[in-house]
């Protein structure tokens, strides 16, 4: 038992530093399985939009590869179009060129043409995963689409998770009339029905991908705003802080130093939140046409589309977009949870 | 026999294949109308094998060995009869009686629900009962009581109340895990005593946790003594106290500070075994060595007032007085002693003399004389430089450090504000001195506090006080989370620095007992204002007011055979 003991120490003194909070909850995080899985299905996403941003994949996504509404090739070619509605005369065959004016220059056409060489580009049947109205391949389409619905989310929540929690330490650590003035902005935005205010800034801003950045983090950011105050408020009051306001601290070291870093599991989670709510708010606003600009392609373009083509029985773009979306914002959630048990410091005592 | 608990073992399974084993082989009985105490330090494995009497365990736990209630194996028995006997036959009392009650119900409705669910009591006759048990467990005017939410009670009703609950189906064993640790000095003495009346009136039996041995003489039958998961002694309460046979049950006995006779140091457990093994244990006998009174006065507070605004009405504020008109100096090397119960203000005294209060909660008056300035006056700046000489330990040694900054961190980062040292490798070098000083190694510099115990982790909270050479240490309530084996401790390393660096400290506490240990003068706190102010001796010797007696007499005593 001694020697055990001294050996373990003999480690310890070696190594001078003991794990980390962040080495921690890495080995927290990787003894999650679900967490574990969820984290390499975003990293897996990542890589595909890193590629497609490239251009090394769905580069020409815009490409009219297929037959229009070509369906998927598991599914099989669709059936050839009944030629037979209109029935050939069975009258014999006319001399036109009486009637015709353009009759005598048909031959002169054609002999013109005769000097460019044609190519006659077959169209695919079937495309692994269908194509839409103009034979465009919608697997690039949804690999396309993902680049730009994720860096919206993404960018979308990192900037309102930096304008939240910003707003919400100085409004929860210092509170008083700072703090007032803050719940009043807050209220504004608050009272004001969320889609309507996305309507009003987006008729600012405009189109394009920025401006769907733009819009969601400066109407999203309330949410992490309210959360990170309700924790400044608890935590500044703690002894921990206090002690820190005792050897003498300044105000900001304490709320960054001190305070965020055990806050910072909520920012996470919320972050991740956000994300995904960002994601899905991107796809109801290229839906309503207000998010990128036409020649652009994300999720919620392709379900705009999947909206006349789905009358029609073309279902495959609706379930591309949908599959995309699902499994990515599925995974982010779920990687966010986990993340969340790994780094947060009251689950640790319990060890 | 009510309980017997034979070759109890209790082991939590942590991650893959790993098993913590809490209790290893703990046998005892609880027979009937008696009261067993089971005594140890945190980390004992008492209240684990408590709670495996009722499978209050969490999910990860594995018993084995046999626990007999009246004859049938309780670890045998399925959940839907241990539910039925949760409450009705054994009842439970825990430590926080804050936390324990429903903050939105009212004591009368909580009261009821066990009358009505486990006896089929109906309504009127249920809050009849309720009404008769408040009265039974000594709360002034039931009825009105009945109507009260939990946060209209002072803690020590609140316990009543836990207490009353536990009662309402007679039940034959109570379990009342540390019911007193949470509370002032004053209100665990009428709690022990309501456990002991009750215990005479309804013929039960008490099984009662605590790491207290003084607390446990007063009122247990038996003692059990246990340690790292196993039993060291137990016996008769006389036996144990008396004749004491377990080397650890003689150095619990000896660590608590005591109303007779003051040491220079107190006991510590591991002294003291090392001690019984004999080798030699005189020095430790010392009486404390008289300070200079003519030392010069570091610090004068005259006409202390602090007061936080209540709302009132819409806009309205009124003037809450928390602590007023209090005068003292305080010389170099002395130690003056604040005791009070909770609420009495010492704590806002405390951080009054800090500045720790935020600003816009209410007025400061009077003046504090440190260093030649006021510090209730100075600007903002002056004040940064008079934090370097007049610092804070906390109750809470769980609260009081980031948990996100290692040991290292903690210590550097106050020594980097005031610029304490130069260069970062010779602040390394002190905090690393620093932390040997305060009786940790070195090796603690890049640990993070949650692998420390409280008492370790209190030791880091005053060596980063260290690190910045104070003069004045206001110590709140800084020995009150730990257990009394660890309090000696840290009370030793206390009075060891304090001869040392020479250091002032303010030492608040509601255990007068451990004030008297370490302070030269006391003041007595009541409702914000100062009863009674002497020095430690006189003050144990001869009190004057009825107070100050009151707070004596709850000291526990230990076992005292009956006269």
């Amino acid at each position: 038992m001694s020697a055990v003991l001294s050996a373990d120490g003999a480690l310890d003194s070696a190594l001078q530093k003991s794990e980390g909070v962040w080495h921690a909850a890495w080995r927290r995080f990787k003894a999650d399985r679900v967490g574990l899985v969820s984290l390499i299905i975003v990293v897996a996403f990542l890589a595909l939009i890193t590629l497609s941003s490239t251009g090394l994949v769905a580069g020409k996504w815009q490409a009219e590869v297929g037959v229009p509404n070509a369906p998927p090739t598991f599914v099989g070619p669709a059936p050839p179009q009944a030629a037979g509605a209109i029935e050939t005369p069975k009258g014999p065959n006319v001399d036109l060129s009486a009637i015709d004016p353009l009759a005598p220059r048909y031959k002169e056409w054609e002999e013109r043409s005769k000097q460019f060489a044609t190519a006659e580009t077959v169209k695919a049947e079937t495309l692994p995963f269908g194509a839409d109205r103009l034979g465009r391949d919608v697997l690039a389409k949804a690999v396309k689409g993902t680049e730009i619905s994720v860096f919206v989310g993404v960018m979308a929540a990192l900037v309102a998770t930096l304008i939240g929690t910003l707003l919400g330490a100085f409004g929860g650590f210092f509170g008083g009339k700072m703090g007032d003035f803050l719940e009043w902005v807050y209220n504004v935005f608050e009272s004001i029905p969320n889609i309507l205010l996305i309507f009003a800034f987006a008729a600012v801003v405009g189109r394009g991908v920025q401006s769907v950045v733009i819009i969601l983090a400066l109407t999203g950011w309330t949410g992490m705003y309210r959360q990170v105050r309700a924790e400044f408020i608890k935590h500044r009051s703690r002894e921990y802080v206090r002690s820190a306001e005792a050897i003498g601290a300044s105000s900001a070291s304490r709320m960054f130093r001190h305070i965020l870093p055990n806050v910072s599991h909520v920012v996470l989670v919320r972050m991740g939140l956000l994300t995904v709510g960002f994601i899905k708010a991107e796809v109801i606003l290229s839906y309503l046409g207000l998010g990128v600009r036409v020649d652009q392609v994300s999720w919620g373009t392709m379900l705009a589309e999947a909206q006349s083509e789905l009358i029609l029985g073309h279902w495959w773009q609706l379930a591309a977009a949908t599959l995309f979306m699902a499994v990515f914002v599925t995974a982010f959630s779920l990687m966010a949870d986990a993340l969340r048990d790994a780094l947060d410091p009251k689950l640790r005592g319990l060890e | 026999m009510l309980l017997s608990i034979q070759d109890l073992k209790v082991a939590f399974r942590m991650g893959k294949g790993v098993l913590a084993e809490a209790v290893k082989g703990v046998s005892f009985d609880i027979p009937e109308n008696t009261t067993v105490a089971l005594v140890g330090e945190s980390g004992s494995g008492k209240s684990v094998t408590a709670m495996s009497v009722l499978n209050l365990l969490p999910d990860n736990a594995e018993r084995s060995g046999r626990i007999l209630w009246r004859g049938k194996d309780l670890l045998q028995t399925p959940l839907g009869e241990l539910q039925a006997l949760r409450g009705k036959e054994i009842a439970c009392v825990f430590q926080d009686p804050m936390s324990s009650l429903n903050p939105v119900f009212t004591v009368g409705q909580q009261l009821c629900e066990p009358l009505i669910k486990h006896l089929g009591l109906g309504r009127s006759a249920a809050l009849q009962r309720a009404e008769a048990l408040l009265g039974e467990v000594g709360i002034p005017e039931p009825k009105r009581r009945m109507a009260s939410y939990p946060h209209e009670m002072s803690g020590g009703q609140q316990q009543r109340v836990m207490i009353a609950m536990a009662l309402a189906c007679e039940p034959k064993l109570l379990i009342a895990d540390e019911p007193t640790t949470a509370l002032d000095v004053t209100i665990q003495r009428q709690i022990l005593e309501l456990l002991g009346k009750l215990k005479t009136e309804r013929r039960m039996s008490v099984l009662f946790i605590s790491h207290d041995l003084g607390l446990v003489g007063e009122i247990a039958d038996q003692v059990v003594v246990m340690r790292h998961g196993g039993i060291r002694e137990q016996g008769p309460v006389a036996g144990i106290f008396e004749r004491p046979q377990d080397d650890y049950t003689k150095a619990l006995l000896a660590c608590r500070p005591s109303l007779e006779g003051n040491p220079a140091r107190l006991m510590v457990i591991d002294d003291h075994m090392a001690a019984a093994r004999g080798q030699n244990s005189g020095e430790g006998v010392a009486q404390a060595k008289a300070k200079d009174p003519q030392a010069p006065v570091v610090l004068e507070v005259r006409a202390l007032a602090k007061s936080f605004w209540l709302k009132q009405g819409v806009f309205g504020r009124r003037e809450f007085k928390a602590v007023s008109n209090i005068n003292f100096q305080l010389r170099k090397g002395h130690t003056l002693g604040v005791v009070g119960e909770s609420g009495s203000g010492k704590t806002t005294m405390g951080l009054a003399l800090l500045r720790l209060h935020e600003p816009n909660r209410g007025p400061e008056g009077g003046e504090v004389i440190f260093g030649g300035q006021n510090l209730l006056t100075i600007s903002a700046r002056e004040r940064q430089a008079m934090r370097r000489r007049i610092q804070v330990v906390f109750q809470n040694p769980y609260a009081s450090l980031n948990p996100r900054f290692t040991i290292g961190q903690t210590l550097l980062e106050p020594m980097t504000i005031h610029g304490i040292g130069s260069g970062t490798a010779d602040r390394e070098q002190r905090a690393r001195s620093l932390l040997e000083k305060v009786g940790l190694d070195g090796r603690a510099f890049g640990k993070y506090p949650h692998e420390f115990s409280g008492g370790q982790r209190q030791r880091v909270a005053i060596a980063r006080c260290l690190t910045l050479n104070p003069e004045v240490l206001v110590l709140d309530e800084a020995v009150s989370a730990l257990d009394v084996s660890v309090q000696a401790q840290v009370l030793n390393l206390l009075k060891d620095l304090q001869d040392e660096f020479g250091l002032s400290y303010i030492f608040i506490s509601h255990d007068l007992a451990v004030v008297r240990f370490i302070s030269d003068e006391v003041l007595v706190m009541k409702d914000g204002v100062v009863v009674e102010q002497a020095s430690a001796a006189q003050i144990l010797a001869a009190p004057r007011e009825d107070y100050t007696k009151r707070l004596l007499a709850a000291i526990p005593r230990g076992y005292r055979a009956a006269a």
